[in-house]
């Protein structure tokens, strides 16, 4: 018999993450990568488990090879 | 002398249910191999579990020359005989493995839970301990070899999806990565076949300072050291630190960096097939290829007695040593006093590699391009490690977790860097680390998701990966059983089974048996003809 199971909650919610502006100093190229950078970890936010600490403690394993 | 080599590659996926704290693994395992037969079933409209034939398990053969007596191996080693789940211990996992009513229940009216599936790849996929483990089917070079373990990320990723999909089934997911930095870890190994006749300590002399220093190259990276990566800190090495012994036949307990299992899988007198499993498991495609591609260059160098004369005082220690220095500076002692790089040591293989090649004339693209990225890489890493990042994967990691870090001043003991680690590792491309840096053009990759997507269903062809993957495809009511070196029919009309071998890795290929297939016969005339040897 099939128990029944809960779904699982999403766990992560969609972060509001403020723009940071580029320094005015900067040229254009690393303003470009610095924009990249930023871009990129605002992705890793958003998709990234909220609730890190009790995650990482629940990924437990039984030995492999 | 070339890559060219048969090789298989293994993944063992880590694997968790989010909502169910401590849920048995192996349970949720047999899920992931059941959601994947149902996949496969909506794709064909037919079954395709297969029973392995355990006929040519040997895991206790020792490469040395002995077999260790049953009596005093680990449990865990005696993988020869098939585990089966039985219905006391999922009800009392409280858990059901089959993720929908489409899921074998025709067949399987016994309650028996599939444990195991070959597939129409040509590929493995089953419950190993506590694991969901792909194996790959047997390529013949670095460049295939990278393709089909590409191929099996998607088909976890199916079988997860399909669960996922399930009503009544809580998430499932599987992380490509070595360890749960709790003590445990799991393998990503790689297989090389070889002529018998090199000797075995050659193999293993020729092969420790390159697996020692190899990790420069391909390794993953992992947040925290030691077995629990209870000390803080980046290395460069999911696996290093549970090494503990230079050879020997255990990959559960006491694990050496050479592994001395003896089952070629494949006519013993002529082959003996490398079980290597001192590497760590790779998202990167360019990451598995020089594992796998400097490593078939370096056993060309053995079995051709060039491989350099180098000694590492203390390997073992050389290994975690290595592994705990990201900035590549630690030097380690070799038995004539020498004290040299990991980058060192990579270059005195990459020279005599070179050389060889150019003796023998070997100029194939594959082997080229080996070439060219072993000395493009070792280069970029002694220049700036950072400059690294499209193609090493330890460095692609450390980049995004230095970047990470600098905005938020984090310390390596914050648990958001625990989650990165893990997280880069989920196979889901909307929520894995290394799959959103790929998203986005990041990480240099080798083959379109048009080529892994039909490396998933379609088997090598020049292998005889290319047998088994289309027997499966072709007449899968007819398959009872199949392994590595054998496929098993029952024939309807016919008493007992039917046993065909294939002990030779590079027979049964496209060229040898395509035209059979494509002949259409019912399985009785197909298995007729092969007898007859029209192939």
């Amino acid at each position: 018999m099939a128990q029944e199971q809960q779904r699982p909650q999403p766990s992560t919610q969609e972060q509001e993450v403020e723009e940071t502006p580029a320094p005015a100093a900067a040229a254009p190229a690393t303003q470009e990568q610095t924009q990249g950078v930023d871009d990129l970890l605002e992705d890793i936010d958003g998709v990234l488990e909220q609730n890190a600490e009790e995650f990482v403690r629940g990924f437990v394993q039984k030995g492999g090879q | 002398m070339s890559v060219r080599r048969v090789i298989g590659l293994e993944t063992e996926f880590g694997v968790l249910a989010p909502s169910q704290p401590g849920a048995n693994s192996t349970i949720l395992s047999a899920q992931v191999i059941n959601a994947y037969a149902a996949t496969v079933r909506q794709g064909y409209g037919q079954l395709a579990g297969t029973r392995w034939d355990y006929a040519d398990e040997a895991p206790l053969a020792d490469a040395r020359g002995w077999n260790m007596p049953r009596a005093v191996a680990d449990a865990s080693q005696l993988t020869d005989t098939p585990r089966e789940l039985t219905a006391e211990e999922i009800a009392l996992a409280g858990g059901d493995v089959r993720a929908g009513e489409t899921l074998y229940a025709e067949q399987d009216t016994d309650g028996h839970v599939l444990m195991n599936m070959v597939l129409g790849n040509g590929a493995r996929l089953y419950v190993d301990h506590a694991h969901p483990e792909y194996s790959s089917p047997e390529t013949t070079g670095p460049h295939d070899a990278v393709l089909h373990d590409q191929a099996g990320d998607r088909v976890a990723l199916a079988a997860q999806r399909r669960i996922a999909e399930s009503p009544g089934f809580a998430e499932v997911l599987l992380y490509k990565n070595n360890t749960d930095n709790k003590g445990v870890s799991y393998g990503a190994h790689e297989n090389y076949l070889m002529p018998r006749s090199t000797p075995f300590d050659d193999i293993a002399a020729g092969l420790i300072p390159f697996f020692a220093t190899r990790q420069v190259l391909c390794g993953s990276g992992r947040v925290g050291r030691g077995m629990t990566g209870a000390e803080p800190g980046y290395q460069i090495s999911q696996r290093a630190d549970f090494f503990e012994a230079e050879v020997g036949l255990e990959t559960t307990i006491r694990r050496p960096i050479v592994n001395t299992r003896d089952e070629p899988h494949a006519t013993w007198e002529k082959y003996r097939r490398l079980h290597v499993i001192a590497g760590d498991a790779n998202l990167g495609q360019v990451s598995t290829l020089l594992r796998v591609g400097t490593t078939s260059l370096v056993l060309s160098l053995i079995e051709a007695g060039t491989a350099p004369r180098i000694q590492l005082r203390e390997p073992v220690a050389a290994l975690q040593q290595i592994s705990h220095d990201p900035t590549l500076q630690t030097v380690v002692e070799l038995s004539d006093g020498r004290r040299v790089t990991a980058l060192e040591i990579q270059r005195i293989y990459l020279d005599a590699a070179r050389a060889h090649c150019r003796t023998t004339g070997a100029e194939d693209a594959a082997t080229t391009d080996v070439l060219t990225r072993w000395q493009d890489t070792l280069d970029t890493l002694g220049r700036d490690v950072f400059a690294a990042k499209r193609t090493v994967d330890w460095v692609a990691k450390l980049d995004l977790m230095n970047r990470y870090r600098d905005r938020d001043g984090l310390s390596w003991q914050d648990h958001r860097l625990a989650m990165m680690d893990l997280q880069w590792a989920d196979l889901r491309p909307e929520r894995g680390l290394y799959h959103r840096l790929a998203g986005r053009g990041m990480v240099e990759t080798l083959f379109s998701e048009e080529q892994i997507a039909r490396a998933v269903v379609e088997p090598p062809e020049d292998t005889r990966a290319y047998f088994r993957g289309r027997c499966l495809s072709q007449y899968p009511q007819d398959v009872l059983g199949a392994s590595w070196d054998a496929v098993i029919f029952s024939i309807p009309g016919r008493p007992g089974s039917h046993r065909v071998a294939t002990p030779e890795p590079l027979r049964g290929t496209k060229e040898r048996v395509g035209r059979l297939f494509d002949a259409g016969l019912d399985v009785g005339r197909f298995v007729d003809e092969l007898a007859r040897g029209r192939t």
